[in-house]
């Protein structure tokens, strides 16, 4: 990066950018958070007295609590089944030879550009009573299984949808490691296992916990997987927001619950910056 | 030496599962669209494109389907502009504020669409502008100029500067300089991110079902209303053909960007 002379002329280029930034990200934002401590009354709606009560109910209610539990612990398993299955895949991606690796490579990430919905219906088929899964269980002999509208259900959506973003920062990892390092591990003896933890493992950490970081963060906030697949009672953070604002005409109670999820976000957020500097200064120094 | 990174059988027979599972829920879409049944079955014998007709016969369908067409073209061609204006400001020059700046025009990657959807539904409330296709299409731009800028800034930073050196030399102006040579250098990230815009406004659900209207329902919107009230093979179909646009969208970015360089450098 060449400095030229600074002047206004940076300015004049990001200005129009800043300005639609400013007025549609951080002026929404803090309309939010301020609307997050209104009162809100059935009758008259929203008031112009400030409370702390939505947030007090949010910690407290155990229906918010249960929700909020329910969100956490699915992506957290979400997390934990896309590492378990993302991590070897990119591994075996890597092993691969062209044009194989290409094509693969293409079919597992290629999906992230499919919109959301459409893959929701596509399990929402597959998971189904008379879905292609369920058939198979029958011919098998175990008999209809519920799975759609289950938490079950959810979870296969989302690990469907996550894995690409985990698949993705590993094999990056992947690309920087050497595979005569690990050629060189088996020389001097080690087995395969030996290698795979010692050597290949270490330089695949950041890149499993920055992958876990995003999957995690977007699990969380997900909202059409949880709406098409967990039916009106299972309900996750983000389909809360949405029967809050849409439903129950609740706004301030809403806002109070996004701004909630925009902070667990933000923090993981932070979490993965420190993570890729942390890379980032490894590989530096 | 090549040999020994061979994958052994377990490799390629979990590689073989994980891909079924990706592909899988997308091959039954397309071949359920192909069903001649009124009920979401797999067509054996028979095949029929009845409900692709059934789905361009209807006008709420249609109607979004053209809205979620322009607001995408548009938004990625004004995304296009802001990107590549904030990516030179942000790759030429040092000045303070820098590092706020580009915090700003990355911040949607980081907030969740959620989010993005209340809080522009409580601006457009205030300002009475709730259902408006034009404010529709501005925050499709933000959500969507980012990942623009990230392939603009990519383009810039990987440029040999001498070709624009040379022109400042012979005496051409900083517009001439800018539209004879700087554009055609980065047209692949220009381009390429005009594709990666365009889809992912095309697609986007979760921040537009707060802030759309019946008259601007937009086709990802308009799918999700429909899967939650009735289920038909009409639904396949639009997903069929949803699949068809965005692998047709990743050809065209695979031949002009390399697809897994632009998906990789998004991680």
């Amino acid at each position: 990066m060449s400095s030229a002379r600074a002047g206004t002329t940076p300015w004049l280029l990001a200005a129009p950018g800043a300005l639609l930034f400013t007025a549609l990200v951080v002026v929404p934002l803090v309309l939010t958070l301020v609307l997050s401590f209104h009162v809100y009354d059935t009758a008259s709606g929203v008031k112009d007295e400030t409370t702390l009560s939505h947030y007090a109910i949010i910690l407290s209610d155990s229906y918010f609590l249960n929700i909020f539990w329910r969100t956490l612990r699915l992506a957290a398993l979400t997390t934990l089944i896309c590492a378990m299955i993302g991590a070897p895949e990119a591994y075996i991606l890597s092993r691969m030879r062209e044009p194989w690796r290409s094509i693969f490579l293409l079919a597992i990430i290629g999906p992230l550009l499919v919109s959301v919905v459409v893959r929701a219906f596509g399990w929402s088929m597959l998971l189904g009573p008379t879905g292609l899964v369920n058939e198979a269980f029958r011919a098998l002999g175990l008999g209809t299984v519920k799975i759609l509208y289950t938490e079950t259900a959810i979870v296969i959506a989302l690990v469907h949808v996550m894995l690409p973003f985990m698949v993705i920062p590993v094999w990056t990892s992947l690309q920087k490691l050497d595979p005569m390092v690990e050629a060189a591990a088996w020389t001097l003896g080690a087995s395969r296992l030996t290698a795979l933890g010692r050597v290949v493992l270490p330089q695949v950490t950041m890149g499993l916990l920055s992958g876990s970081l995003v999957v995690f963060g977007l699990s969380a906030s997900a909202f059409a997987i949880p709406a098409l697949l967990g039916g009106r009672r299972l309900k996750m953070a983000a389909t809360l927001v949405y029967d809050e604002y849409m439903h129950e005409l609740n706004w301030p109670l809403g806002a109070a619950i996004a701004i909630l999820v925009l902070v667990i976000n933000l923090v993981i957020m932070l979490a993965y910056q420190r993570v890729v500097e942390a890379r980032a200064r490894r590989t530096l120094g | 030496m090549i040999s020994m990174h061979r994958n052994g059988p377990i490799a390629l027979l979990f590689h073989t599962l994980v891909v079924g599972f990706v592909l899988a829920p997308l091959v039954v879409i397309c071949l359920v669209a192909l069903t001649p049944a009124n009920t979401l079955t797999l067509p054996t014998t028979q095949f029929s494109l009845r409900w692709f007709t059934a789905v361009f016969a209807h006008p709420d369908f249609v109607a979004s389907f053209l809205n979620s067409l322009w607001v995408a073209a548009i938004a990625a061609t004004i995304a296009v502009v802001l990107a590549v204006a904030a990516g030179l400001a942000l790759d030429r020059f040092d000045f303070r504020g820098r590092a706020a700046l580009n915090a700003l025009f990355l911040s949607p990657l980081m907030i969740p669409h959620l989010v993005l959807g209340v809080a522009l539904l409580r601006l457009f409330a205030l300002l009475g502008a709730t259902g408006s296709l034009v404010w529709l299409t501005a925050g499709h731009i933000v959500v969507i100029t980012p990942y623009v800028l990230r392939l603009v800034l990519a383009a810039l930073s990987g440029l040999d500067r001498s070709a624009e050196q040379a022109a400042v030399t012979l005496g051409a102006s900083g517009w001439v300089v800018f539209r004879r040579i700087t554009v055609p250098m980065i047209l692949p990230g220009i381009t390429g991110g005009w594709l990666l815009a365009f889809i992912n406004s095309f697609d986007e659900l979760t921040m537009s079902i707060f802030i759309t209207s019946p008259a601007t329902v937009t086709l990802p919107v308009r799918m999700y209303m429909y899967a939650t009230e009735s289920i038909d093979p009409m639904m396949a179909a639009v997903s069929a053909l949803m699949i068809a646009i965005t692998a047709a969208a990743m050809l065209l970015l695979d031949r002009i960007f390399g697809l897994d360089k632009i998906l990789v450098g998004q991680g």
